[in-house]
């Protein structure tokens, strides 16, 4: 189907935009006109052209080499032909040299046309035809909406793939923004409970009875406000999976309740005299050293055991920094197609500065930065440009995670701590080195400030 | 009903042979009209040619009542600005096109003139051009009369008959669905 492909004729002189569009178009492409450089930029700006036809003379504001080194500039990889009326060898050298795909003298031969532009075509075709390929890898690659090719990624895959369809508790840790969701609803979808509810709770996000409340369901009248009978998320995720994010942040109550769900399989709701069974899978998440909190006393030992029985360790991206680009690419395909951009990949420069950041906040701070680079993106590939805001980051306190306004010297003092141990994984050596302290000093104010490790 | 008018003087052989082919081709009633002058504007003197956009413009303005296409043939030889000739143009998806029998004529290229090689040319060519009126793009077909031709040696591997894929193409156009209603219509 030749129609996909757009062309994009550019003269002055009508008679010669128009002959050449109807030629073109007999040839089966879809074919746009433009009557000067800057309108042809401004429509490249809009669409990417597999073809850019540019008459080398145009009066008045660019002329075809001008226009198609601005169409360059919003598409690298742009096929121009340069056409003009005047053969002379120094126009010829100078549009090649800047990077005309092509020259041609009008008025050309038929055949000259037609050639050069099935020439080119079979080229972009292969290179989609490559990109294809390139996506059929990716999803090699992918594991229910998890992509790496990182032997670390591997090995968890096949451990999800083994234990999908077993009723063990697993804990999935690893730092934010690692993907411990993904994780947990790949063991959901992939075992035999995938036709079965998958109920998400963020643990940290609700006070304790409110997520007393959430979990286990209350009668009406159990307290101010229990207006109705409210089924719990046990209650919702029978026969499926129960998902606790955050699992570290319960209440020394919780902890209690919860292992004895996990014990007997059965609970009340809140007020409630009746004894629910249900059959429940739990999967739960952290971004703490759960084991650290158990040796320190903030978690239980045997509720630790219970989640423990498998145990999935998410690494970092900083560890698998093999994964940015592929990881990058596939962020592209999903994000330009919901944000309706027209951009297809992503420059080698600006892959180089992708797997030169650190990525505290992981692939989902990955995310967010190809979605913004989408945003403001002009061209039809990111750049390395389209990344700057990463590097001024990187350059905030914090190493890439900036700090909200309006906290006090001692909050930010005791963030940056924080961060800086999260970024060496807790390793309170390196983490004094790099905040140039006393090791002693640093347990002190780690002690202090309450500080997870 | 496609119309075929002479523009200018031409042979009756090798209109006779395209209206046949395009009677064959399209399965629709093809009718000569009268013969059109030659529109004098469309000559340029620096390249010694004529535009076949001028051409075209001329033939819109005398397409025949009942007439759903008017191809015009000429004796000469065609250009559009950005190259150096054409073996005839059309309106893609519109209602006129024109085809030049000039570089056609073997005598053009230095050979001895053989009126059944211009017959058999000519009907493939105004095969083409009406093709396009009717929407139809280039196809890579070598021998259908839709593939593009640029050279004698492409233009003598064509036959007057579209390919199957064409002729499916040309069937479920909108065009020829209205044509063929308005057609069935008219009979007793």
């Amino acid at each position: 189907m030749r129609s996909r492909w757009h062309i994009l004729v550019v003269d002055d002189e009508e008679a010669m935009t128009e002959s050449l569009a109807a030629w073109l178009r007999e040839d089966g492409y879809t074919v746009d006109t433009a009557s000067s450089g800057r309108e042809a930029v401004e429509k490249a700006r809009s669409r990417e052209y597999a073809i850019y036809f540019v008459d080398l003379k145009m009066p008045g504001g660019l002329d075809g080499i001008e226009t198609m080194m601005e169409i360059r500039k919003l598409q690298k990889e742009a096929s121009v032909i340069i056409i003009t009326a005047y053969a002379t060898v120094d126009t010829a050298i100078a549009a090649m040299k800047e990077g005309a795909q092509e020259y041609v003298v009008k008025p050309c031969h038929p055949q000259e046309i037609s050639l050069l532009v099935e020439r080119i075509i079979r080229v972009k075709n292969l290179q989609r035809e490559n990109a294809i390929l390139r996506r059929k890898l990716t999803r090699q690659y992918s594991f229910h909406d998890l992509v790496s090719k990182s032997p670390r990624m591997a090995e968890i895959f096949e451990l999800v793939r083994e234990v999908a369809s077993q009723r063990s508790t697993v804990l999935v840790q690893g730092e934010s923004g690692t993907g411990k969701e993904l994780v947990a609803r790949a063991i959901h979808f992939s075992g035999d409970r995938g036709e079965r509810p998958f109920v998400a709770v963020s643990c940290a996000a609700l006070a304790e009875t409110l997520l007393e409340s959430e979990l286990f369901g209350h009668e009406k009248g159990s307290f101010t406000g229990a207006v109705a009978q409210k089924k719990g998320k046990f209650e919702l995720a029978d026969g499926g999976t129960l998902f606790l994010d955050e699992i570290g942040d319960i209440s020394p109550k919780l902890q209690v309740d919860l292992l004895r769900v996990l014990q007997e399989r059965r609970f009340f709701r809140v007020g409630g005299t009746t004894e629910i069974a249900v059959d429940v899978r739990v999967i739960a998440a952290t971004h703490r050293d759960l084991a650290a909190d158990v040796r320190e006393g903030r978690f239980r030992d045997d509720l630790f055991y219970r989640l423990n029985v498998i145990n999935v360790h998410l690494p970092p991206l900083r560890e698998r920094i093999e994964d940015v680009p592929l990881l990058a690419q596939e962020f592209v395909d999903r994000l330009a197609h919901e944000l309706g951009r027209e951009v297809s990949g992503i420059s080698e420069e600006a892959l180089r500065l992708l797997m030169d950041h650190d990525w505290p906040g992981n692939v989902r701070e990955l995310e967010n930065a190809v979605e913004r680079a989408l945003v403001t993106c002009k061209s039809g590939v990111l750049a390395a440009s389209d990344f700057a805001f990463l590097s001024r980051a990187a350059g905030a306190p914090g190493g890439g995670a900036s700090l909200p306004a309006g906290l006090t010297l001692q909050e930010m003092e005791k963030d940056y701590i924080a961060a800086t141990l999260a970024r060496l994984q807790g390793n309170v050596k390196a983490a004094a080195e790099a905040l140039g302290i006393d090791r002693s000093t640093l347990y002190e104010k780690i002690k202090r400030y309450e500080i997870p490790r | 009903m496609l119309a075929v008018a002479p523009v200018g003087p031409a042979p009756g052989a090798a209109l006779s042979a395209m209206e046949t082919a395009l009677g064959a081709a399209f399965g629709l009633p093809v009718r000569r009209v009268a013969a059109i002058d030659e529109p004098l504007a469309a000559f340029s003197s620096p390249r010694g040619q004529w535009s076949s956009v001028a051409f075209l413009e001329a033939l819109l303005a005398r397409v025949p009542p009942g007439a759903s296409r008017l191809l015009g043939v000429t004796e000469r030889d065609l250009f559009v600005p950005v190259l150096s000739f054409v073996y005839g143009q059309a309106q893609l998806a519109g209602r006129v096109a024109v085809v030049s029998l000039a570089r056609l004529r073997p005598e053009f290229h230095g050979l001895p003139a053989a009126p059944p090689v211009l017959a058999r040319r000519a009907a493939a060519e105004a095969v083409h051009e009406v093709g396009h009126t009717f929407g139809l793009v280039h196809c890579p077909d070598r021998r259908c009369p839709m593939s593009l031709s640029i050279d004698l040696p492409d233009l003598d591997g064509k036959t007057a008959t579209p390919c199957a894929a064409c002729r499916v193409l040309l069937e479920g156009s909108r065009e020829m669905r209205t044509i063929r209603t308005r057609t069935e219509g008219d009979r007793p």
